[in-house]
Order: structure tokens, then sequence, then C-alpha cells
């Protein structure tokens, strides 16, 4: 190696982690506004844009948020929304994960490449039938019925499906020759054991359906039965034609705050599940 | 050793969701179509293919098409080659590596509505964080991003790359993490350049990856569109009214179901083309890996 080209490289290796730092800075430059904006008091000057927090802080953008959207409902239904998603496709990913690893029967390959289908076209795009659908059964404005288009999961049966088959078959062999029921085998057999695949579908999907906009904003006009994000979004509409941008700070923080705070406690887990999901 | 008619009732539940929400959507967006709806005393008026005919004749319509394809270019491109790049740079598994990682990854967990409200005051001319730190440097600014026609788009493609790039270097890094490193050892022995093993090993090795997080991204270019209709609601002159948007704006603000469901049906047809498409290209990258 010459010497020109390996001072290059040394050049390059010192300042390439700078740039990156500066990269990232600029990156996070939005949070940090958010969060800086959020504690300042003044919440329109000139100097609104700043990165930088203006004395003296306070809380009292969060005050004014809280008080002007109903949250506590807003959390509420959002919990039930994605929590309660997860819990049922649970068990909808579950049992067919494990009929679909562990058994033989007729149409079984076929079935499979009809779960596969919704890989390719995820419920958003069909929004508008599914709105016609969820009319006709008499759910549309209920949180139940913008659930329904999620409980069936082609992603998570395959998930799941994949992690069985690395269970030997022998073990269901098994419990099922001890006395145990198919739905004890799962529960108590192969279920601990597929908890890495469980956490990805649970993460991913739990974040998905915290995160939705547009399907509930076409569901749920009753504010009783509203999300965190539907929410944010006509608070935010109200607030910035007064150019209350702290107040908005404030708010959208309230709307990220729970799952930025179980991302930093469980920040490694969060980034190998993801990494291992693919699409949701 | 379960009863073959118990399996069958085992996957009963999933396949009755997928029946309802998954197979009898993509015939209920054609059966759907040949109604208007629109006739709110005589109910609902079977008027065969007019609504297709109205849709073709729509010069939005096709506006949103030609959006979306520009969307997707100026997303998916600059989007996953900038993951591609971080993932390379921050292979190595250190302290600094694992935070810049993260920085890069925080926009992921975000909804894209907060995005937008955060990004909204990013672009507010004169005020906002971009004009205020180029007047700076520049003098001052008052650049109005999202009211005009030639920035809108581009502004919430900031927005996509900003939002999911972080994410799809994820898969990069899982995927240069799980590659062999023999071919490379290999080729550092026989005196082969760093450019060379990038692009004669490295990148061949990472194919089936780079086809995986293309489709991804191409699907969220289409279906994520939160932030065209908290920032810009498709305007100005429907300058970012994207195909998704387009359908949703049908359905809630002018309650034209059966357009609406013209337009889903069409997008349904070019998704699924689209996606056999993908499935090839995907096949072939499995064939890749071994």
């Amino acid at each position: 190696m010459n010497t020109n080209a390996s001072v290059g490289r040394r050049i390059w290796l010192i300042t390439l982690p700078i740039l990156l730092i500066c990269t990232a800075t600029l990156w996070l430059s939005p949070f940090l506004w958010m969060i800086s904006s959020s504690i300042s008091e003044d919440s329109f000057s000139l100097d609104m844009a700043s990165i930088l927090p203006r004395l003296p802080l306070s809380l009292e953008n969060f005050k004014l948020a809280w008080s002007s959207a109903d949250w506590p409902t807003l959390y509420i239904n959002t919990i039930i929304f994605s929590v309660g998603t997860f819990i049922i496709q649970l068990i909808t990913i579950t049992t067919a994960g494990y009929v679909f690893a562990y058994h033989e029967f007729r149409g079984r390959t076929i079935l499979f490449y009809l779960l596969l289908i919704q890989l390719m076209i995820m419920p958003v795009i069909m929004m508008v039938p599914n709105m016609m659908t969820l009319k006709e059964l008499g759910l549309l404005n209920t949180l139940f019925g913008t659930m329904m288009p999620y409980f069936a999961s082609a992603f998570g049966v395959f998930l799941m499906r994949q992690a069985f088959l690395n269970i030997p078959k022998e073990l269901e062999d098994a419990a099922l020759m001890e006395g145990c029921r198919w739905w004890q085998t799962i529960i108590y057999v192969l279920l601990p054991m597929t908890k890495p695949a469980l956490l990805a579908f649970a993460t991913v999907s739990i974040t998905y359906h915290w995160n939705e906009y547009v399907w509930p904003l076409m569901t749920l006009n009753d504010p009783s039965q509203q999300v965190l994000t539907v929410g944010l979004v006509s608070f935010a509409m109200g607030a910035e034609s007064g150019g209350q941008w702290g107040v908005i700070s404030a708010g959208t923080l309230l709307v990220c705050l729970p799952l930025m705070l179980v991302f930093i406690l469980f920040q490694k887990q969060f980034l190998s599940s993801f990494g291992f999901s693919g699409i949701k | 050793m379960l009863k073959k008619i118990y399996l069958y009732l085992i996957l009963a539940p999933t396949f009755i969701f997928l029946i309802l929400f998954t197979y009898l959507p993509l015939f209920r967006s054609f059966s759907d179509s040949l109604y208007d709806s629109r006739y709110a005393i005589d109910g609902e008026k079977f008027v065969g293919l007019e609504n297709f005919y109205r849709l073709f004749d729509d010069p939005i319509f096709w506006l949103s098409l030609k959006n979306n394809v520009i969307y997707i270019l100026l997303t998916v491109i600059p989007g996953v080659l900038l993951a591609l790049f971080l993932a390379i740079i921050l292979w190595e598994n250190n302290r600094i590596n694992r935070w810049l990682r993260t920085a890069f990854f925080f926009p992921t967990i975000i909804p894209l509505v907060s995005a937008a409200t955060i990004w909204t005051f990013i672009f507010i001319p004169n005020l906002g964080l971009l004009d205020y730190y180029l007047a700076k440097w520049f003098g001052p600014m008052n650049t109005n991003y999202l009211g005009m026609s030639q920035s809108a788009l581009i502004a919430l493609s900031i927005v996509g790359i900003w939002k999911f790039a972080g994410y799809y270097m994820l898969f990069f890094l899982a995927g240069l993490q799980a590659m062999s490193t023999s071919a490379r050892e290999a080729a550092i022995m026989e005196g082969a350049s760093r450019r060379q093993i990038f692009f004669h090993i490295t990148l061949p090795l990472l194919r089936p990856t780079i086809n995986f997080v293309v489709i991804i991204a191409l699907i969220y270019s289409i279906t994520q569109i939160d932030h065209v209709v908290v920032m810009t609601q498709g305007g100005p002159s429907n300058s970012t009214s994207v195909l998704l948007y387009y359908i949703q704006d049908l359905a809630l603000n002018s309650h034209d179901i059966g357009k609406a469901s013209a337009a889903t049906f069409i997008s349904l047809v070019l998704l699924f083309s689209f996606s056999v498409f993908n499935l090839r290209i995907l096949e072939k990258g499995v064939h890749y890996e071994h």
C-alpha cells in the first residue's frame, strides 16, 4: 500500500465517524425540537424553531395538551385496539400454525397458498370494501369492527409454523400420548419453546396497530371510540391554527411516549424482533 | 393423532376472518363498483361499468397514479440505498455504532401521523426548522415547501425516507450478519481490493436481502399515506394525491363508494400482477442463497 493511500485512508477513518455522528444528530433533530419546544414556556416566537429549549422551562404545554383532548379514553381505546388485536391474533396464528406445521390433511397446500395471498394484499388497500362489510354487519363505528380485518394474520401463521417446525414432532406426539389435549400441548409444551417468534410478532403487531391512522379514521366517528392517532390529528389541527406548536409537540409526545419508553427499556429485544420479522 | 375433522375446525376461525376480510373484499371491490351509491333517497342503483368510465375520465385519478409512481421512485431508491449504505458503515458491532443504529432506527417506532405533525412544522415558511437553520447560513428564507406543487411531493418523500430508512437498515444488518465470511476471507488472501470485495462478493451475496427490502419498501410506499392526509390532503392542486389517498378521499369525503370501489379494484389488479412479478424475483433470490 503506498503512503498516499494510507494517509487518505486515515483521514477517512477519522472523518467518517464525525460525519456519521452529525448525520445521526440531524436525523434526530425533529425529536430534539419536539422535546425542547414541548418544555419551553413561550410557544410562539421567532426562535421557536431552535433545537435548544427556550428558558424558562415549564410543563404548561403538557397541561394544556392534556386538557384539550380526552386522553384517558384515547389511551384505553388504543390499548384495546392494539393489544386486543394481538391477543386474538395469538389464538388464530398459534392454532393455524400448529395445524400447518404438524398435520397432513386434504387441501393443506392449497389452504396454505390461499393464506399467503394475504401477504401480498395488505388490508389497508381494501379499506373501502372492508368498510362496506363492517357497515352491513352493523360493526362500523365500533372498536371491535375496526380490529376484525386483522384477526387473521398470514404473516403470523407463517412465522409460527416456521417456529413449530423447528420443534421435533416427537415432542408433540409424546405430549399427546401422555394424555394432553391438543390445545394443552400448544399452551404448555409448544408455546414456551417459541418465545422469540412470539415476542417478535407481538412487537411488530402492537407497534403497527398503535401507530395506525387511516383505517381507524375511516371506521370510527364517535369520539368515545377514537384512538390516539386520530385524536392527535384533530387536536393538532385545532392548535395549529393558533400557532401553538409547543402544545402540539407536547401532544405528539403524549402519543409516542408509551412506545418510546418500551423501546428504551427493551431496546435489544425490540431491534432484534424487528429485524427478524419482515412484513407485518 | 387428531381426527381430520378437528383439523378443519381448528383452522376455521382463521379462515373465516380471511374470507371476510381478504377474499370477500377482492370480489366486493368489483361488485360494489357496479353500483352508484350517491343517490341517498333511491338507495343504490345498478350502473354497470359507469363508475369505471367516470374513473378513467377523471384526470385526478391519472394524476394520482402518476404521483404514486413518482413517490415510489423518490422514496424506494434513496431509502433503500441509504439503508444499505448505513448498514455497511455500521456493520461492526461496537458502542458508537450501536448508538448510531438506534438513532437511525428511532423514527420507526413513532406513528407516521406524529412524524407528520413534527415535519409540518419543519416545513413552515420562515418560522419552521428548515428555513430557520437555512437562514443562518444563506440569509432570510421564506419557502412554502408544502404549499408549492413542485416541492410538496418531494417534501413528503423526505418524511417517508426519514421514517423508514432505519427500518430497512435493520434487514440489511441482519443479512450482512448472516452472511458467511469464507468467500470474503478467500478474496482478501487473493489480494482483492475493498471495492472489488464489495461489488463482487458482498453485494451479490446480499441479493436476496436487497430484493426483500425493495419489496417491503414498495408496499410501504403505496400503503403508508398518513403523512399525505395530515400534511397536504393531496394538495396543492392535487400534486400530492397518491392512489390510496385518492381512494380514501372518494370514500370518506365525497361518499362516492362506487367510484372508490372501482379505483380499489384497479389498484388490486395492479398490485396483484406486481406481486406475482415480485414473487418470481424472490424465488430467484432464494436460489441465490445456497
